[in-house]
């Protein structure tokens, strides 16, 4: 499907969330609750078949923290960007897509190592990238250290 | 320990033991710390320790000028330094809008293919080593060194080059640039058999690398695989293919499948690819456009507001470069998805039950490049 | 030309004339162990020299060739270097074994150069038991291998040692079958009496297929023995770095290179003792005068040309092998011996059997 009938097919099923573009790609924005139904849906659903978790990261919009996940399908090589706003920044919690992709094992350590954004159902989330005394998420907008010199 | 079952008398009681593999080691291709659980041979876990080269380059963009952070893409995947710029360069460019000259175009294709020829020589080399012959490490290099040296006459370096910049290209090459490049490809082509001899026909690699690291088309995917791991099992993943950028879908090159999914077919799928990017380059130099070589960006580079997304095909798999922009001329986030990063987690399932030995033989058949790991 | 039985009965009435009977002995023990010791030790080093100047040219580059015209001095170089180490142990080693390995690696190796014929009547230890001695003696090597690996107390020596010592156990079978069908064919255990029924021929040409097959065998089966490549998985660089000598350094280390050269030596010196004859210069069997005339030729050579330049052939090719296939696994190694070395032997030693009877060669 090209990106505008994406966008048709996604308002037509989800019509209670939000439907939005980038540059590249049609948005979906999803609720933290429904991050696994949602995907598995579009995973399993015929008109889409998005298998391949080709990217997935957060970024730190002040106030908010948001994940991104990029999805690509093998069989229609259509792509799609899903966007989950987290509210809070002292302790985000939001549930693993590593039942749905294996892939989201290494990227969801690092989103943890780099934001804090811990994932429930995980397999092992650790600091991969960091040492594991590191105090911080030095992605993060408000991330401080002292060793930092700025020229 | 204490809640094990006591063993009877004609049980033999062994005990796994941990070792660890780097980082300091001549078969990691870089500094990578694998943590192996043995059981006597046999791998029964394996865990990834990331970060011995992690130099914050995300964090980096985000106080650098976009121009500037096409330095930092070379630093990423270092043997696909040309191919890691082009992506950078062409995200700006598609954001802005800007139309490369033709030759341009051509130029940048003709580098990131023999960009592709290098990593893959350099790959071959250090395969074979790793798997325990010796001299192909030297043959790889002689063949790299060659078209290493067309690099630098026209570029300036060897190893990091920062050629390909938003607009098209740094500086125009060299006027036998055409000539050089169909002496080499003759060159490299007339080695072909020696490789085909010495290690694609060799008993002994054969029966190394056949069965060896299975990996199915399923689990590739839902590990988001790509480059040649995906293409030996089956998957069509090809960008050059399916996201066609700067002129590759007026070429014909075929993408190199195989259905075999372990090590024997990624070897194979890598050689095939290196007679297609020869293929590529031949039909790019037959007639070679003339004209400007970049279009001048008037002023500092300002991406309007928004979320930008491209991607390219580098030696080992699909690059994307990721980046939010805020309308300032520094970017706000940028992320890069880098192929060696999803494909670490191909080692685990293809090793899991499997030799030491085997170990060897599938980290370097992934091809793994560290600094692309943990940017 | 002076023989060497001149030399030696010059030296024995020599000491004769200075001291009694039970003296002269002792004496001309040592001498012969010396002087054994000495050319072996300068075919070592023209071997390491060898191996990188090979290694070299195969690899489209030159070599060492800084020190000294060539490189020839890179070897002594390296040995002052190793000499000028310091020789520690791990804090946890077991330091009777870690110290004990590489000296009894090393002595195993030397005693089987005891009934090596080196030239006709230049033998130090004439005894009809000869080659059985030899076989006996290597095989005792694993036990300083598998010291040394298990006294390191480091996980990667323990697995190297442990790969090393099955290696060697089960090649032993298939070169052991090679010895006893060129035995067979000879009908005697020592080695003169070996040299010596070659005089009209080499094995190789005589003994025919059986003779060629059992050649091969013993090539393979010793390139295992050494941990040469392809079978260096003890040794095997990029996956254990170094196994079972990790954790020597300096002269230790040292030894143990000595020794991979010196077992390398013997091998090749059986090889060529048992099927290129030796000593013995290249005649061929037929009984023809031109024939008659070109054995006359070959006698002209040296026979110390005939000795030195087969035992350097036969290290020549188990080099080539090191610097062009890749390396073996444990289990496809242990299959290789196992599965089809094993069996072939087996069958060639009944060929060979038959043909001896139906006296079938030439």
């Amino acid at each position: 499907m090209t990106k505008k009938e994406l966008k048709q097919y996604l308002e037509v099923t989800y019509p209670n969330l939000e439907v939005k573009e980038t540059f590249n790609f049609p948005l979906l924005l999803v609720n933290k609750e429904d991050v696994i139904p949602v995907l598995k849906q579009l995973k399993d659903a015929p008109e889409t078949r998005f298998n391949f978790l080709f990217c997935e990261t957060a970024v730190d919009q002040n106030p908010n923290l948001e994940m991104i996940y990029h999805l690509s399908s093998t069989y229609y090589h259509h792509d799609l960007e899903v966007k989950v706003i987290l509210e809070e920044r002292e302790n985000p919690i939001i549930d693993s897509v590593y039942s749905l992709w294996e892939a989201a094992d290494l990227y969801e350590d690092e989103i943890y190592d780099m934001f804090g954004i811990r994932f429930k159902g995980h397999p092992n989330l650790r600091r991969i990238m960091l040492t594991d005394e590191w105090n911080g998420f030095p992605l993060r907008k408000d991330y401080q250290d002292d060793k930092i010199i700025s020229l | 320990m204490e809640n094990q079952p006591i063993p009877s008398p004609t049980e033999l009681r062994t005990e796994e033991f941990v070792v660890n593999i780097g980082p300091q080691h001549p078969a990691t291709h870089g500094v990578l710390r694998i943590e192996a659980t043995l059981d006597g041979e046999t791998v029964k876990n394996i865990l990834p320790h990331l970060g011995y080269i992690h130099r914050g380059i995300e964090k980096m963009t985000e106080s650098m000028l976009f121009k500037q952070s096409i330095y930092l893409t070379s630093r990423m995947d270092y043997l696909s330094a040309h191919i890691n710029n082009h992506a950078c360069s062409l995200a700006v460019e598609n954001a802005l809008g800007i139309e490369v000259p033709a030759r341009a175009k051509v130029i940048r294709i003709i580098m990131d293919e023999l960009q592709r020829l290098t990593s893959h020589e350099l790959w071959w080399g250090s395969c074979a080593m790793d798997i325990g012959a010796v001299t192909p490490f030297f043959l790889g290099f002689r063949d790299r060194e060659r078209i290493l040296e067309i690099f630098e006459a026209n570029t300036g370096n060897r190893l990091t080059m920062n050629y390909i910049t938003p607009g098209g290209i740094m500086r125009d090459v060299l006027p036998t640039f055409v000539t050089d490049v169909k002496e080499l490809l003759k060159k490299i082509k007339g080695y072909r058999h020696e490789y085909d001899q010495l290690i694609t026909g060799n008993f002994i690699f054969q029966h190394r690398t056949q069965g060896v690291g299975y990996l199915s088309k399923e689990q590739a995917i839902s590990l988001a695989c790509s480059g040649p791991v995906a293409r030996a099992s089956g998957v069509s993943c090809d960008v050059r293919k399916h996201y066609p950028y700067d002129g590759y879908e007026k070429l014909d090159f075929q993408e190199v499948i195989d259905y075999g999914c372990d090590n024997w077919a990624r070897y194979v799928v890598r050689m095939e690819e290196m007679k297609q990017s020869i293929h590529i380059i031949e039909q790019l130099l037959d007639n070679f456009p003339t004209g400007d070589y970049r279009t001048k960006i008037k002023g500092v580079i300002k991406l309007p507001l928004g979320e930008y997304y491209q991607r390219v095909e580098t030696a080992r798999g699909e690059l994307g470069v990721y980046i939010v922009a805020d309308g300032s001329n520094k970017p706000y986030r940028m992320k890069f998805r880098t192929p060696s990063f999803s494909n670490l987690g191909a080692v685990k399932p293809t090793t899991v039950g499997l030799k030491i030995a085997d170990l060897m033989a599938n980290m370097s058949t992934i091809d793994l490049v560290v600094p692309d790991i943990d940017r | 030309m002076i023989e060497f039985t001149d030399i030696t009965a010059w030296i024995h009435s020599l000491l004769l004339s200075v001291m009694t009977p039970t003296w002269t002995y002792i004496v001309e023990l040592v001498l012969s162990g010396i002087t054994i010791l000495v050319v072996l030790l300068v075919c070592v080093i023209i071997m390491v020299y060898m191996e990188r100047k090979v290694a070299g040219f195969m690899q489209l580059r030159w070599g060492p060739n800084r020190v000294g015209p060539y490189g020839i001095f890179q070897v002594i170089a390296d040995v002052i270097k190793l000499l000028l180490k310091e020789s520690f142990s791990p804090n946890r080693a077991d330091k009777v074994m870690f110290n004990i390995a590489p000296a009894l690696a090393l002595c195993v190796s030397l005693m089987a150069l005891a009934p090596i014929s080196w030239a006709p009547g230049l033998t130090m230890w004439d005894t009809n038991i000869g080659i059985l001695f030899i076989t006996a003696i290597s095989s005792m090597g694993v036990i300083g291998i598998l010291m040394a690996g298990w006294s390191s107390n480091n996980k990667y020596s323990i697995i190297g040692a442990m790969r090393s010592g099955a290696q060697i156990v089960s090649y032993e079978l298939s070169a052991g079958l090679s010895i006893v069908t060129a035995v067979a064919l000879a009908g005697t255990l020592s080695t003169n009496g070996i040299i010596q029924s070659q005089a009209d021929g080499w094995w190789i040409l005589k003994g025919q297929i059986p003779a060629i097959i059992a050649f091969l065998i013993y090539v393979i089966a010793s390139t295992a023995e050494c941990n040469r490549a392809p079978f260096d998985l003890a040794e095997a660089e990029s996956e254990l770095t170094a196994g079972y000598h990790t954790e020597y350094a300096g002269m230790q280390f040292g030894i143990f290179y000595l020794n991979e050269y010196i077992n390398m030596a013997i091998v090749s010196i059986i090889a060529s003792t048992l099927f290129l004859g030796g000593w013995m210069p290249f005649h061929l069997p037929f009984d023809y005068p031109v024939v008659h005339m070109f054995n006359h030729i070959m006698d002209f050579i040296p026979t110390w040309i005939w000795f030195f330049g087969k035992m350097f052939m036969v290290i020549f090719f188990m080099m080539w092998f090191r610097w062009t296939f890749p390396r073996l696994r444990i289990d496809q190694l242990l299959k290789l011996e196992w599965k089809y070395l094993l069996p072939i032997s087996i069958v060639n030693l009944f060929f060979a059997a038959v043909i001896i009877v139906l006296h079938w060669y030439l």
